[in-house]
């Protein structure tokens, strides 16, 4: 059933009786025509696309848990295009545009804001390096402005301008950038596969990937072996042992990225804001509460949970920044499971079992690109051939060292992006 | 979380640098070719449990130190000096 | 009402208006015991709400205290300690308390249930941003943030302990006291102003003596043990790996920080933190005037404090009957008291209800009477304040941080800790589902003996005579009928918002919690959680194990990030480290630059001079026809020294440093394993088994970690010790024509330009101390860095300085450095960005193929040597008057500035006093194959679109005369 204004009303004076589930709960079939492994943001957009764009609609994503339980049921909820490296850039422009388009598309409202990003500079070095990121952007038909000192003043007169150890010199300002409901894309990618046929299997966890003579035939689930000639992997900071059910050892190494969030507050931070000289950033939910993360943890963890050094450096950032949010309190924290990539830029390839694709290596920038990779996944998926705005993102870029795109310049030491 | 340092006994994590799987003591040949660079780089088990991994006390004595620990619960089980592990 | 004599009082206000206080007691007392019942509105429909807990755990009495930059929000009124002259405000309510515009919400609410939000607002797509989200934003959120810095301090600490005993009521004390008698090291916290826990809120006796007369024995028997620590209004917020726990402490000392962030770390722990009483939802629950039964015994027993004049009790298990006990012996009308249970027997003075339910309630702004249906019909009573028992939740927060699941007991209808959830930690007393006093005592006494035997101390248990009985409950969630039934009061999901939750298939507790909204308010669930994944059982036909829990997270109160964050503020974030001709440099006038931690000078103005352009042209000017000096001490320095010392620095360099003779200096390149490039810098050979390298100032511990990685990880056989030397030496660019003729000023022994050619180092003596002569140019010039022990630096400098200005020169900042850079085309990490390989710089000739080196093998990758690739050229304006500018993108002369027909981009670029002109460092693909070309520069953001014809990166001297010279 179609959302609307009218059907709030409606559903409002009777009772809410109306309202059908978001999905089925279908018991999964013997064979389908392919099947995606993760139920999180990433696999349910794929399964839309493969529906919508491919009229492939006999396919079903396994999750092991709930629908959105990892990252996209965690994470900081920034949208941004803001890379300025060939490859990132095609992409992110591409999958903010679809953004744009969401919530018609999906008739589900995800609360797609954009607020405007504002990336903080503290020297003449950052600042040049942010120049040649946001001509980057331009030419990619994508927004920024260059802000100087009084620029961010006018946007965020509450930063600390005259005490910070790292003075603001000035910010490039992504007015397009933004943020959303992180839930809400789940449920709504979920409720348009769904609608289209897709099966959602919840509580499906994959124990095997089937591989016949190099050509995947199915897997194995804790919910009975599942027939498929393709199959896609999809499942973040999991991609490693899902992979290895295929003899595959991945470029990826799990880390914990932390994130909070404080009780709600009436309006006070109206951007997205970033730090320059420490990790840190910032956005205010429509709750009222602040949302912001840091860096990893820095050690290889799937335990969805950080530890104090990491919290205490992100609040150490705030204060210097922004001390006025000093008495808001955080009320939460919790941790996701990261893939990290040897140059911090995800993969989205066939693999080496025919049949058989992987999605993987968003680092912890994978919720802004939920749409865009569903989209050239599903693309990959249904016609064996990269879209035009993910080619750049192959499993085999490190063998070769062709095609790096290192955005944070610190080599290929997992951690570090 | 706290690392036993060799040296120093135990301390806490934020005076250690990570770097990653203990698989950097075993760099490869010059000519070892290009899968064998590739798996020492950029390729990794990436264990959901038990893992060797290298830890810098940079805020320390300065050892790098092998730490064996579990990703899962982040249990230490036991750590050596990297010099020690790798001649 | 006040049920004695307070004696002395202190007098605040609360939204104006002066309110007596007894000291001690928290706000929300205070509130009360002046009849005040209205103390907040709820998030969503802006209901009239009052206290309903005496703790932490608060969802409705949020405040914000104070006004101006001290302002702060969402304080829970039942922890706020009063004292005189405290400001309390009410929030989320306009224009008043009594009188909320945004109450209209409540009667929109059959339209706004669970998660309507996502069903509307779509069209059209930009009155999102404009229209639908200040809306919504504005009429969310709970207090108000002043908008300033407060002057708060705020402090962090560490501590160390073998046992921390988290909570301090029947079992935490008898803990603490085991543990303590034993010779343990014990701290125990406890988040009340007063230890003792539910000890101070009941009327029973220990050890033959009021509890609270026997908690005072017991705390000051603790205080008597010096290796006892008591650490009241201290919370322990979260649980961390290897025994590593968060703690807030709200510090109650005149002068002292407000609140202070503990690191402790514990061998052992024993979490003794109680339970937590649960609701009951029946319809209209919410009205001030509902109170959790055991708040209501709180605010009787241990505050004097009557929250209403005609009291009624609802609840499912014995406690209920405590209550309605408590409050007749003080005097207190019992209007009724209703046990869900039909089967109870009960003998009372006062009106009792047996398999009753309440099923309404009524009052605007209070509650004024409730209906009962009970076996013999139903009944309206008037009552002004209503205590409900739902049952005890075990406190089982700090065992979930690391993941841990509590389980499901059916006999306490509760969930209780898993053994063994966190390393280290016990459990013991009501947070275990004990919820007799004298089974809290036992277990506390005995989990802290077996803790303290495990330590290797010698432990007896001595138990106190208490109160011991059994705890019967009958669950009861919800009762049927129509109407609001609240189940999560602070974000106002009711039991509908989770039928409807249900209904639309977000079954999973997960789900339902995110569409909801229920448990995610600032008390993150504690009186909603267990009640509302029961109603969702009931409503899917599983059993409550089955659905499960959503998973507690730290920190179990909210913190403060002023408090987690504290020593952030302004400089404190990051230490600074000073050169030792910083202060000579400040007096100079030099505007100071950050350059990672260190300040450095931008440049050093003179009088009459009134753009840095002015100041740094001319300091240019120094170098290359006189002699200018310059502080280049934040370079790194390492010292490597041993028999192996060259070939750990063969090993870690792209070129070979074994070759290079004593008394030589050599430059050098250092790749990442991956074959990027990662700094460079020189070596120079100070003996046969020792050298000292320099770093570039961004990557010095970058270096240090790295030679440290090659010699202990990948070269342990080579002996050869690498230290860093950084802070020990100041050293000095001296660079210029009469650079030579001014360090004879200052040397003890006059050099010249046999003795000292282009990259010779050595020891020389100046003043009588020893330092080094390296002579290296950065600029081009003739030049010399000079070296001293650090004490010596600021000396040395005033003396160069001096004498560099009777030469015609004088100071140079960080602007004319770069600006001689560029002009000979050096690099720093603005072409050393980590994406750049030696191939690109034009230095693929530095890359030793006799030898291994880190970083060789993976720079062969066919990726890495693509001729294609960006690589350095240098640009120079063609253009009359138009500047290059670093970060513009590069394109063919007649090409789109669009990604497609990107060439490449300038790193770097300035002015050159030098050859008038603009210049820059640029990747440019093919670069080095494109010389002569004339290429479009076009920086969006700056609003330039100039051409520039490519060059060879070395604009000044290309033959390096000068330097030699």
């Amino acid at each position: 059933m179609g959302y609307s204004g009218f059907g709030i009303i409606k559903e409002g004076l009777f009772g809410q009786k109306g309202w059908k589930p978001l999905w089925r709960d279908p018991a999964p079939k013997a064979r389908y025509d392919a099947i995606i492994i993760g139920g999180g943001g990433h696999g349910l957009a794929t399964a839309y696309y493969l529906a919508r764009e491919h009229g492939l609609t006999n396919i079903a994503v396994l999750e092991k848990g709930h629908i959105g339980s990892g990252n996209i049921g965690r994470n900081t909820t920034i949208v941004r295009a803001n890379y300025f490296l060939p490859g990132n850039q095609e992409f992110y422009s591409h999958s903010l545009k679809l953004w744009e388009g969401m919530e018609r598309e999906l008739n589900y409202n995800v609360m797609h804001s954009q607020r405007g990003l504002i990336n903080l500079f503290h020297s003449d070095g950052q600042r040049d390096a942010f120049v040649r990121r946001g001509n980057a952007m331009i030419n990619q038909g994508d927004d920024a402005i260059l802000l100087d000192r009084d620029g961010v003043r006018s946007h965020l007169p509450y930063l600390d301008f005259d005490n910070a150890r790292f003075p603001i010199y000035g910010g490039l300002y992504h007015p397009r950038g933004g943020t959303a409901r992180h839930d809400a894309v789940a449920w709504g990618y979920a409720r348009g596969a769904d609608q289209r046929g897709v099966d959602l299997i919840q509580n499906c966890e994959v124990t095997g990937i089937d591989i016949e003579n190099g050509v995947v035939t199915g897997v194995q689930t804790t919910r009975g072996p599942i027939k498929a000639r393709k199959v896609g992997i999809v499942t973040a900071g999991r991609s490693g042992q899902v992979a290895a059910m295929a003899g595959m050892r991945l470029p990826i190494e799990s880390h914990v990225l932390q994130a909070f969030v404080t009780e709600g507050l009436k309006p006070v931070i109206d951007h997205v804001v970033s730090f320059g000289m420490g990790h840190f950033y910032i956005s205010q939910s429509d709750k009222g509460g602040l949302v912001f993360g840091g860096d990893l943890d820095f050690y290889a963890s799937y335990a969805a949970r950080g530890n104090l050094p990491m919290k205490e450096h992100v609040m150490e950032a705030a204060m210097t920044l922004m001390p006025m949010i000093g008495k808001a309190r955080v009320l939460r924290s919790w941790g996701g499971i990261m893939d990290m990539t040897p140059d911090g830029s995800p993969i989205i390839d066939t693999t080496p079992t025919k049949g058989l694709f992987i999605d993987c290596g968003w680092c912890y920038g994978g919720f802004k690109a939920v749409p865009a990779s569903g989209f050239a996944f599903a693309h990959l998926m249904a016609t064996g051939q990269p879209h035009a705005t993910a080619a750049k993102f192959r499993l085999d870029r490190f063998r070769t060292g062709v095609g790096l795109m290192d955005e944070e310049g610190t080599g290929s030491q997992h951690n570090l992006h | 979380m706290r690392i036993e340092c060799p040296h120093c006994g135990e301390r806490d994590r934020r005076e250690f640098y990570y770097v990653g799987d203990a698989v950097a003591l075993a760099r490869p040949a010059p000519d070892a070719g290009p899968d064998a660079w590739d798996d020492y780089l950029h390729n990794r088990d990436n264990p959901a449990g038990d893992t060797n991994d290298l830890w810098y006390h940079e805020g320390g004595c300065g050892a790098w130190i092998v730490v064996s620990r579990n990703t899962v619960t982040h249990a230490v089980h036991r750590t050596k000096l990297a010099q020690k592990a790798a001649s | 009402m006040r049920l004695r004599n307070p004696g002395q009082t202190v007098t605040f206000t609360f939204d104006g208006k002066p309110v007596q206080g007894v000291p001690g007691e928290p706000v929300a007392a205070a509130l009360l015991a002046n009849g005040i019942r209205l103390m907040g509105r709820s998030f969503k429909y802006h209901r009239p709400r009052g206290v309903m807990t005496a703790g932490s755990e608060e969802p409705n009495a949020l405040v914000t205290v104070g006004r101006g930059a001290a302002q702060d929000p969402n304080i829970r009124a039942t922890v706020l300690e009063v004292s005189d002259g405290l400001e309390v405000f009410s929030q989320n309510a306009w224009p008043s308390l009594r009188h909320d515009a945004l109450a209209v919400n409540d009667l929109l609410s059959p339209f706004l249930g669970a998660g309507f939000y996502y069903k509307t607002f779509m069209w059209p797509a930009s009155f999102w941003e404009k229209l639908y989200e200040p809306v919504i934003r504005r009429a969310a959120g709970l207090g108000r943030l002043s908008g300033q810095a407060s002057a708060d301090c705020y402090e962090k600490a560490f501590a160390f302990c073998d046992l921390l005993v988290i909570g301090a009521g029947p079992a935490g004390l008898m803990a603490a006291l085991t543990a303590g008698r034993a010779g343990v090291d014990v701290i125990l916290a406890d988040e009340d102003s007063a230890m003792g826990g539910r000890l101070l809120r009941e009327v029973e006796d220990v050890d033959g003596r009021p509890a609270a007369a026997w908690v005072a024995d017991v705390l000051a028997q603790l205080r008597a043990l010096p290796n006892v620590r008591l650490m009241p209004r201290t919370t322990v917020t979260g649980a961390y790996d290897q025994g590593t726990y968060g703690a807030l402490e709200r510090v109650a000392a005149a002068g002292a920080p407000v609140e202070c962030f503990w690191r402790i770390v514990a061998k052992r722990s024993v979490l003794c933190a109680g339970a937590l009483e649960r609701p009951i939802a029946f319809p209209d629950n919410d009205r001030p005037g509902i109170m959790l039964a055991g708040a209501v015994r709180a605010y009787v027993n241990r505050w004097g404090v009557a929250p209403g004049r005609s009291v009624t009790v609802f609840g499912n298990n014995d406690d209920a009957h405590r209550t309605a006990r408590d409050l007749a012996a003080a005097g207190i009308k019992i209007a009724g008291l209703i046990d869900a249970r039909p089967d109870v027997q009960v003998t009372a003075d006062y009106p009792v209800f047996t398999g009753g339910s309440v099923t309404a309630t009524a009052g605007r702004r209070g509650l004024s009477s409730i209906t009962v249906a009970h076996q013999g019909g139903t009944r309206v009573i008037q009552t002004d304040c209503l205590a409900i028992s739902g049952g005890w939740n075990p406190s089982v927060h700090l065992t979930c941080h690391m993941n841990g699941r509590p389980r499901w007991r059916d006999d306490i209808a509760a969930f209780v800790p898993t053994p063994d959830a966190i390393p280290g930690m016990a459990v013991a007393g009501a947070c275990n589902g004990v919820f007799e006093t004298a089974g809290c005592l036992r277990e506390g006494a005995e989990v802290a003996a077996a803790i303290a035997r495990d330590l290797g101390f010698t432990a007896e248990v001595t138990l106190p005579v208490a109160e011991a009985r059994a705890y019967a409950i009958a669950p009861l969630w919800e009762i049927p009928g129509k109407g609001r039934k609240w189940v999560d009061f602070q974000n106002d999901v009711t039991t509908k918002d989770i039928a409807l939750s249900a209904q639309e298939n977000m079954r999973s507790v997960e789900h339902m919690k995110r569409y909801t909204t229920q448990g995610m308010a600032p008390d993150q669930g504690k009186s909603s959680n267990v009640l509302a994944l029961a109603v969702l059982a009931d409503l899917t036909g599983r059993g409550i194990p089955e659905t499960g829990t959503t998973t507690f997270r730290p920190p179990f109160v909210p913190v403060g990030i002023a408090a987690m964050g504290a020593g952030g503020q302004g400089k404190g974030f990051a230490p600074t480290r000073l050169m030792t001709s910083h202060h000579a440099t400040v007096a100079a006038r030099a505007p100071m630059i950050e350059a990672g931690l260190w300040y450095r000078p931008s440049y050093f103005p003179l009088e009459g001079e009134v753009s840095w352009r002015q100041s740094c042209d001319r300091e240019v000017g120094y170098a290359r026809n006189a002699v200018g000096v310059c502080d280049v001490s934040t370079l790194g320095k390492i010292d490597v020294q041993g028999p192996d010392a060259a070939a750990l620095l063969d090993f870690v360099y792209t070129n070979r440093m074994s070759t290079l003779k004593m008394g030589r200096v050599r430059y050098g390149l250092m790749l990442r394993e991956d074959g990027f490039v990662m700094d460079d810098g020189t070596a120079a050979r100070l003996g046969p088994d020792h050298f000292v390298i320099t770093t570039t100032t961004a990557a010095a511990g970058q270096v240090m970690r790295h030679m440290e990685f090659a010699s202990q990880v990948l070269r342990p056989d080579l002996d050869a010790r690498v230290l860093s030397v950084t802070d020990h030496w100041a050293q000095f660019a001296v660079a210029g024509p009469r650079a030579q003729v001014l360090l004879n000023t200052v040397l003890d022994d006059q050099i010249s330009n046999e003795d000292w050619p282009f990259m010779a180092c050595g020891t020389v003596g100046i003043g009588g101390v020893t330092g080094r002569l390296f002579r290296i140019s950065f600029s081009g010039e003739t030049a010399f860095e000079i070296a001293v022990p650090a004490r010596y630096g600021e000396s040395l400098f005033r003396q160069l300085v001096a004498q560099a200005r009777t030469l015609g020169g004088g100071p140079y900042g960080m602007e004319a450095l770069n600006v001689l850079r560029i002009e000979k085309g050096l690099l720093t990490h603005a072409e050393l960005h980590g994406r750049t390989t030696a191939f690109d710089l034009g230095l693929a000739g530095m890359v030793s193929a006799q030898k291994d080196c880190i970083g060789q093998a993976a720079a062969s990758r066919p990726g890495l040597v693509d001729p294609a690739r960006e690589r350095l050229v240098g640009l120079r304006a063609v253009e009359e008057g138009r500047r290059l500018t670093a970060g513009a993108h590069l394109f063919a002369k007649d090409a789109k500035a669009v990604t497609a027909n990107d060439q490449g981009y300038v790193t770097s670029a300035c002015y050159s006093p030098t050859l008038d002109c603009y210049l820059g460092l640029a990747f440019l693909k093919n670069g080095p194959d494109r010389h002569g070309e004339v290429i479009r520069m076009v920086d969006h953001l700056r609003g330039v679109d100039t051409l520039a014809e490519v060059c060879h990166p070395v604009f000044f001297d290309p033959e390096g005369g000068r330097a030699r010279g």
